[in-house]
This record gives C-alpha cells, sequence and structure tokens, in this order.
C-alpha cells in the first residue's frame, strides 16, 4: 500500500547519518516523536467532538425538553461558556493530569469507568490477535507450500472460496449466529457476560474469523511470493528439511510483507471487538461508549475515544517494532505512521 | 520465459459478484412495490417462527420478517453507496488536494492520512455519530468519512507514482498547469485500481452501516435497515431465531456480492503470472549410446530439461568434468546454460522437468533420490545475484554455516570460526562483524565473495558459479574471479562457471562449452578459443562480437544479426541455420550431432564435413 514517495525514498542526510550508529535508536526517537503527534492529534480531535455538535452543543446534549435552568447549567459544567481557548486548555490540561471529567450518567469520573473497563477490553482484542496470528499465519503458509507451482488447484479454489465467504460475514452477524449455535441450541457456552473463561470463546471467535480468513489470504499471498524467492533457492540448495525450510527462510520474509500489508487489520480488531462487546453484553468499552453515545454521556465519548485511540496506536507501534525485528531493514526505510 | 497472460476481465468471480450486485439493485427497485404492504400489516401472529407464510418469521407486532428484509433492501444499499460516494469524492478530493498543494502539505498531508488510516474506522464512525446524533444521514457520513482517509492515501500515492513517469514530466516541461495534469493526464490512468477500491469501499459500508444501525446508532424507527431488523431479532432470538438470521443471511449474501466484484476487478487490473504445472522434479533416465567416462569427476550424458507442455528448454546435453578443471558454459541468454547447471544441482524452478540418462558427481548419482547431506556438501553454489541470494531477515553467519551445522553436525561455534576463515580467505573486511551482520550491509562484491565462502565451507568436490560476477559492478569483478581461482588451485575444487561474457570464459576456465537454443554446438580448450581456432560458425561469430584490445578501434564490432529461437519455435534442423552465413539446405533440415574436431575439441555443424570435402576433393 506504501508507495515510497520521494521523501521517503530518499532520507535527508543527518537522518541517514543517525541510522548509520543503531538503526534502532533513530528509529525509536522518530516514532515517539511520531506518539506524540498522535497524542496531540486525540486530544485535539476528542476536544472537537464536544466543539463540532451543530448548534448549541449545551441543548443537544441537554435533550429536546430540558429547561433553560439544566441547558445553562449544563454550559458552565461543559465550560461552554468560556472562550475556546481555555476550554482547550483546560481539557488538555486535565487529560494530562489523568482527570478526563466525570459522567453525566451517574457522576463517576471518567477514569474510573475506563479502569473498570479496559482490561475486558484488552483481554478480548489480545485474545483476538494471539488467535488470528496463531491460526492464519500456518493456514495460509501451508495452502501456499501445497498449491505451489499450480497444484492442488481444488484445494486452491476451495481456499479462496471459503475465505471469502466467512470473511465476508460481519462480526456482529457471526456473533448471533454462534450464540444461536453454541448458547443456544448446544448450550456449550454461556451467550451474555464476562463471567468465566468459557464466556471468553464466542466473542473471541466472533472477532477473529473474519481477520483469520483476510490475513490467511495475504499469507497465502505472500507465501507465494516468498517461494519464489532467489534466496530461497540458495536455501533449497542446503537440502534443508521442510520444516527448517519453511520456517527458518521462508517465515521471517513472509511476516515482514504480511505485517506491512495487515497491520492494520489487527489495530482494526479494535473495532470489532467494540461491536462484539454489544452482541455478548460484555462490559467493555464498546459498550461503554455506544451507551454513551445513546445517552450524550460526552465525558465517556471523549474518555474511551482517546484510550482506544491510544490503544490502536500502541498496537501498530508493536507491529513495526516486531516487523524491525524480523527485518532491520524496515526500520531506516519506512517512516509510517506513529 | 514466462510471457504474461492476456487481460481476462469476464471471471467467473467478476460475473458472479456483478449478477449478485445487479440483483441486489433489482430487487432494491422492486421490493417496496411488491412487499411494501406486507412489511407495515400488523397482525394478530408476534413472533412467529419461520413457516411457509413467513419464511424468516414475525416480529413483535406481527409484521412479515421476510417481507421487511426485501423493502430494507432499498434503504441499506441507498445508504451503502451514499457512504461510498462521500468516501470516494471525499477522500480523492482530499488525496488530489494534498497532492497538488505542494512538497511542504504534501509530507504532513500524508502523515495526518497514515494517523487516520492506522485508527480503526468503526471508532471513528462512533466519534462521527455522537458528534452529528444517531440516525441514517449522520451514518452515510459517518462511515463515509471513516473510509475517506483509504482513497486518499491510494489517490496520493497512485499520483505520485504517475507523476514519476515521463509523459506527465513531459506535460510538466510544456508548462501544463498542475489541476490539467491531474484531470488529463493522472486521473484517467489511476481509474482502475480507485474502481477497485470503490467495490471494496461499498463491501466495508455496508456491513459498517449494517454494524451502526444494529448498534441503535443507525437508521431509527419507523425506518429500517438490514442491521436494525438483526438488532430486533437478535431480541428474540432465544425463542425464535428466524428473524435474526433472514437479515443476517441479507448482509452476509450482499457483501459477499461486493466482495467478488472486488476480488474479480482486482484481479483483472493486476494478472498474475502463468502458473506451470508441474510434478515432484524426479529426473527421468533416458537411453544413451555415450560411453561412460569413468574418469570424470562430473557426468552429464544426455541431459534435457522440459516445460510442463512439453516443450524442450535443453536438448540432449553431455558433458564431463575432470577433478581440478575449470570448465566454461557460454552461450547468450535464452541459451539453456544456466538450466543446465541448475538441473545439474537439482534446483530446476517449479514446473521444469529434467531428463537425463547420467548426472553424476564422482559416486553421487544425482538421477534418483540423491542423498541430502551429500548433495549439500558436495556441490558447493554460487548464485548469480547476490543481493538477492541471501535471506535478507537473516544474520549472515547462519546463512553460511548452515549447511556445515545441518548435514556435518559441526557445532556453531567450530562452523564461526570455520566461516571466519574462509572470509578471510576470500578477502571478505571485517569478517567476525559480518558474520553478526545481515546481507544487507554489505556491498554487492563482499556479499558475492562470502557466497563463495559459504560453497567452500563444506569441502565441495564440485562449484556450480551460475554467472557470478553478472550483477556486481566491473570493478569488483575481478575479485570475485580471483577469490573462484584461488579456490580452484589451493583445494583443486573443480567449478562450472556459467557466463555470457567470453572474455571471463576464456581468461578462467580451461575448456569451454559453446550452448546455443538448448543445445550443446561446441567443445573447444580455452587455447583454441583464445587463439580464435573456433570450428563452429556461432562460436566464431561470438568471439567477433567480443572486443579485444588487439583489435582495430575505429570498425563497429560485428553483430550476429537475428536473434535466437524461441524454445518452441525451434527448428528440426540446425538451430542456428537463421543466422549462419555458412547456411545450405542441409542445415535447415537435419540436426547436425557433436562430431570431434581435435584433442579435447567437438563442434555439431554440417559446415565441417563439407569443408572436409572440399579439401578431399582439391588434393
Amino acid at each position: 500500500m506504501t508507495a515510497p514517495t520521494a521523501a521517503e525514498a530518499a532520507p535527508p542526510p543527518a537522518a541517514r547519518a543517525a541510522a548509520a550508529r543503531s538503526p534502532w535508536v533513530s528509529f525509536l526517537l522518530r516514532r515517539l516523536a511520531g506518539l506524540v503527534a498522535v497524542l496531540v492529534t486525540l486530544v485535539v480531535g476528542t476536544f472537537l467532538i464536544v466543539q463540532l455538535i451543530p448548534g448549541d452543543p449545551a441543548r443537544t446534549i441537554a435533550g429536546s425538553n430540558a429547561t433553560p435552568e439544566r441547558i445553562e447549567q449544563l454550559r458552565t459544567q461543559l465550560g461552554l461558556d468560556q472562550p475556546l481557548w481555555t476550554q482547550f486548555t483546560d481539557y488538555a490540561g486535565g487529560v494530562l493530569r489523568g482527570d478526563l471529567g466525570t459522567s453525566f450518567a451517574n457522576g463517576q469520573p471518567v477514569t474510573q469507568i475506563i479502569g473498570d473497563r479496559l482490561p475486558f477490553t484488552a483481554e478480548l482484542a489480545l485474545i483476538a490477535i494471539v488467535l488470528v496470528l496463531l491460526v492464519s499465519v500456518p493456514f495460509g503458509m501451508a495452502v501456499a507450500v501445497a498449491c505451489r507451482g499450480g497444484r492442488r488447484r481444488p484445494l486452491d479454489t476451495g481456499f479462496s472460496a471459503v475465505t471469502a465467504l466467512a470473511g465476508a460475514i460481519p462480526e456482529y452477524v457471526l456473533g448471533t449466529v454462534l450464540v444461536l449455535a453454541f448458547a443456544i441450541t448446544f448450550k456449550v457456552f454461556p451467550a451474555a457476560g464476562a463471567a468465566s473463561l468459557g464466556a471468553l470463546v464466542l466473542p473471541v471467535l466472533a472477532i477473529s474469523v473474519g481477520p483469520i480468513c483476510t490475513m490467511a489470504r495475504i499469507v497465502r499471498r505472500e507465501t507465494a511470493a516468498v517461494l519464489e524467492q532467489d534466496y530461497l533457492r540458495t536455501a533449497r540448495g542446503r537440502r534443508l528439511r521442510a520444516v527448517r525450510l519453511y520456517a527458518r527462510h521462508a517465515l521471517p520474509n513472509l511476516m515482514t510483507s504480511t505485517l506491512t500489508l495487515g497491520g492494520l487489520i489487527l489495530s482494526g480488531l479494535l473495532g470489532g471487538t467494540v461491536v462484539v462487546e454489544i452482541v455478548f453484553a460484555w462490559p467493555g468499552l464498546g459498550t461503554a461508549v455506544v451507551n454513551a453515545i445513546t445517552s450524550r454521556d460526552y465525558p465517556v465519548i471523549q474518555g474511551v475515544v482517546l484510550v482506544l485511540g491510544l490503544l490502536a496506536t500502541l498496537l501498530n507501534l508493536l507491529v513495526d517494532i516486531v516487523l524491525g525485528l524480523l527485518d532491520p531493514r524496515t526500520l531506516n526505510g519506512k517512516a509510517g505512521s506513529a | 520465459m514466462t510471457r504474461p497472460t492476456p487481460r481476462r476481465l469476464w471471471t467467473p468471480t467478476l460475473i458472479a459478484g456483478l449478477a449478485g450486485m445487479a440483483a441486489l439493485i433489482v430487487l432494491a427497485v422492486v421490493a417496496p412495490w411488491i412487499w411494501g404492504d406486507r412489511a407495515d400489516q400488523l397482525t394478530q401472529q408476534v413472533h412467529r417462527s419461520a413457516s411457509g407464510d413467513h419464511w424468516f418469521g414475525t416480529d413483535a407486532l406481527g409484521r412479515d420478517v421476510f417481507a421487511r428484509t426485501m423493502v430494507a433492501t432499498r434503504l441499506t444499499l441507498v445508504t451503502s453507496l451514499g457512504a461510498t460516494a462521500v468516501a470516494a469524492a471525499g477522500g480523492i478530493a482530499l488525496g488530489a488536494a494534498i497532492w497538488v498543494s505542494g512538497p511542504r502539505v504534501r509530507e504532513l498531508g500524508q502523515r495526518l492520512i497514515d494517523v487516520l488510516i492506522s485508527y480503526p474506522s468503526v471508532i471513528f464512525a462512533l466519534v462521527v455519530v455522537a458528534v452529528l446524533g444517531p440516525g441514517p444521514g449522520t451514518s452515510v457520513a459517518a462511515i463515509g468519512l471513516a473510509s475517506c482517509p483509504a482513497f486518499a492515501r491510494l489517490t496520493t500515492n497512485l499520483a505520485a507514482s504517475i507523476a514519476g513517469r515521463d509523459f506527465v514530466s513531459t506535460a510538466r516541461l510544456l508548462g501544463v498547469s498542475p489541476l490539467r495534469l491531474l484531470r488529463r493526464h493522472i486521473l484517467p490512468n489511476i481509474a482502475e485500481p480507485l474502481l477497485v477500491l470503490v467495490s471494496v469501499a461499498f463491501t466495508v459500508s455496508l456491513k459498517a452501516l449494517s454494524g451502526l444501525s444494529f448498534l441503535g446508532l443507525g437508521a431509527q424507527p419507523p425506518s429500517y435497515d438490514w442491521g436494525r431488523l438483526l438488532s430486533t431479532g437478535l431480541e428474540g432470538l432465544y425463542t425464535n431465531p428466524a428473524p435474526a438470521l433472514g437479515p443476517a443471511a441479507a448482509i452476509v449474501l450482499a457483501g459477499l456480492a461486493g466482495g467478488l466484484v472486488g476480488d474479480g476487478l482486482a484481479a483483472a487490473a493486476n494478472p498474475a503470472a502463468p502458473r506451470p504445472r508441474g510434478r515432484r522434479a524426479k529426473i527421468e533416465s533416458v537411453l544413451t549410446s555415450r560411453a561412460p567416462a569413468p574418469e570424470a569427476l562430473v557426468e552429464v550424458g544426455g541431459l534435457s530439461v522440459r516445460r510442463a507442455d512439453g516443450t524442450r528448454l535443453v536438448e540432449d546435453v553431455s558433458f564431463q568434468i575432470r577433478p581440478g578443471e575449470i570448465v566454461g558454459l557460454v552461450g547468450e541468454s535464452g541459451s539453456g546454460k544456466s538450466l543446465t547447471a541448475m538441473a545439474l544441482a537439482r534446483l530446476l524452478p517449479e514446473g521444469l522437468e529434467p531428463e537425463a540418462a547420467t548426472l553424476r558427481v564422482d559416486d553421487l548419482d544425482l538421477t534418483g533420490a540423491a542423498d541430502r547431506a551429500r548433495t549439500a556438501t558436495e556441490i558447493g553454489i554460487v548464485y548469480q545475484d547476490p543481493s538477492a541470494s541471501f535471506n535478507p531477515t537473516l544474520r549472515l553467519g547462519g546463512q553460511l554455516t548452515e549447511a556445515l551445522r545441518v548435514h556435518q553436525g559441526v557445532r556453531r561455534g567450530e562452523a564461526n570460526r570455520r566461516a571466519i576463515q574462509r572470509l578471510k580467505a576470500a578477502r571478505v573486511s571485517l569478517p567476525e562483524r559480518r558474520m553478526r551482520q545481515h546481507p544487507h550491509e554489505l556491498s554487492g562484491g563482499m556479499r558475492q565473495r562470502a557466497m563463495i565462502a559459504s560453497a567452500l565451507l563444506t569441502g565441495p568436490r564440485l562449484i556450480i558459479a551460475d554467472e557470478p560476477t553478472t550483477a556486481l559492478d566491473v570493478t569488483v569483478q575481478a575479485e570475485v574471479l580471483r577469490s573462484l581461482q584461488a579456490a580452484n588451485s589451493g583445494e583443486g575444487t573443480a567449478i562450472l562457471l556459467i557466463s555470457h561474457d567470453v572474455a571471463v570464459i576464456s581468461s578462467m576456465c580451461d575448456r569451454v562449452l559453446v550452448m546455443y537454443a538448448g543445445r550443446l554446438v561446441e567443445e573447444l580448450p580455452v587455447a583454441d578459443l583464445r587463439a580464435g581456432n573456433a570450428r563452429h560458425p556461432y562460436t566464431r561469430a561470438l568471439l567477433a562480437a567480443t572486443p579485444t584490445l588487439h583489435g582495430p578501434v575505429d570498425e563497429p564490432l560485428p553483430a550476429i544479426h537475428g536473434r535466437p529461437p524461441q524454445p518452441a519455435e525451434r527448428p528440426s534442423g540446425c538451430a542456428f541455420a537463421p543466422r549462419c552465413p555458412l547456411a545450405r539446405e542441409q542445415c535447415r533440415e537435419e540436426r547436425p550431432v557433436l562430431l570431434k574436431t581435435g584433442p579435447g575439441g567437438a563442434a555439431a555443424c554440417h559446415a565441417l564435413a563439407w569443408s572436409a570435402e572440399t579439401a578431399g576433393s582439391t588434393q
């Protein structure tokens, strides 16, 4: 996706000199600067959520049948009567101090709501990410190896058809079907809540199946490309056993291209988690933000969006660090998003 | 060798996808007329499960869910198309604006797009809904805006790649304004990938919009789309699953149709290389009349390499290499010299099948299931392009010593010690440090010398060097060749050196094999080559086309006119006949065989016999 632009292809001399010292130093410095930039963007963005509400934000938030006193009270509470700049510095200062305001709905501090719910969302998302990688990579590789050079056409066609079909199922639909099959009909796993370990199974499956299919397709294509490479012929020339050949000589290379293309799928899992939480009444950030939107609880919306944004950014950074470990060339070449 | 397949637009994938989309559009148009009344009709039959009357059952107000699902097609489709339009128009405009607004803004804008794109679009859409309040119009805007960055990035990336091309620079030199450049020259060229993205964005929008409605943030009652119907159905899932499953199926099928269109368009835009079909390369033995040569170290007898369609790329090649000998294999590209060498190394690419009567190195028979460890350690291979032949993700040390450790059971420390010694011998600087480095940290010449060191590490009897200097700068070629020569003189390793460079061959080799169009046409001692005593017209033409220090500098080098025949179009007679100044009728009809021309020499040419006849008749 990222065709290098002229600016990326030719880094300034200073950057090149820094890269010569240790690619990791300049990489981490660059990413740290990027992280700060994203944080600023997120703070400004979440601040704007309230500001951009069309018409009079206080009136909209209060609802159509609120009394003028209630509207004025809200206006003061939100600081909407202050000049824009003061509002922003108050908000940004609060974020830096770890104060995200209090919920309109129940008066709880937003940080406490997030603290209560974040572990549930993180649990779902992380298990799903691990599952996606553990399943899609061997699956895609196995199909690519089995079908190399045009062998086993039926398997190839079947793989494409199944992954296209299963990949077309949205998380919330799959969640519904899974609940019906395994919670209602067979009563194997609970349909809702996060009370037991078994309760994780269905939501994790609902989140993972689509990304597994998409990733497996990418892995299959990238493996086929890696198998054609000269360095794999060199490895074949050493007459290695199949496991060593594919695991040691093909895997790191196909992972770099797969992660470059599929890294966004992993951070996108966070979005899937938010939606799936509703299906399973999962007490995470997703249900919190959806309920907050329906009840116009803006401090909670702002806080959750900020935290989810940070999580997505950290995931992307993690992917890039793994990329750097796999292939150091990715450290100095590409200056991606933070 | 592989020609790109002609573009096939109408693949089954695309046809199936377009048919599905067409069905959806028809349904969206006609469904409200056909099922509209039934969809809103309140009945006493509430919460019915699926039956012949109500395929998807009924809802809490007794309305037929099948009719409602059909009617909802229109709203679902219209909002999805609307979101796609917002995404495409907004994204392309944003991307184009970033592109035309100067380098500094462009850089900043691309960073911003990167940040936006890495943010999960569902969450981005939720933010837009939070700002504008729930509703169908909002969700169209939300999903559309969430997909904008993808279009913006594709637009700038494509614009960047197109702008580097010649015709754009020409237009710019002619003073065409940036806007006109974009409209007239760039947009038409990037329409196809954008079209693929549009179809992908439609699928994404459909799923995401249904998702928002499912969360209760999209279509608001009394209007309904598939997502809304699904979430309503979900409430009664325990007792009556049909009202949820019906709309769920609709969402999946519509998403699938959109996905198929995207896949089909993408496949048409990037036609995959034709896939050769092949079986496990097991060398088939053929009978040959050639006498075995037990004193030779390497013996190749009757070697052919076939493509899956039966075309022979290498035909009936036989030669020997004596212990300690350097044999050169020379010919134009496509003459089959690399395939011959790779067939001997049993490293032919997928889809090519070798067959041979004899194929052995020392007492290692390579025609059957050859011993893994012996093949790996007794044949060292130096590949053409050192920048592509090392694994970029692995440190050099592990790659150099792998065969040693895997097949000879040498422990890592000892293997490293030996490898460092070899690197030193190959005059690689800082060998200890190189072992810990990745291949891209070495220069090309150094990589190739490391490759030679690696090939020598297991103490092979034969080294196959496939154009070892072709990919290198002229200045470092000599050093690489010296490394090879040192291996030969130092340890008596025999070398098969493949090259199209007659000068390299004549300076390195003891004996030369000349290939043309997949056949061996001449074999001669290097002294004859240097003295210009080649017998085959092709070898002579090849020598004449090679610049020398003694030749006249003010005359153009004679070129060989025409080009070698394609493998499938090789004539039954001599393949060189169409380009040969001596060719007669016999050459076109009858294939010449290799005949001895003198000590260590042989050539496949009818003209040799004619000159003998003329010589005989004059006496």
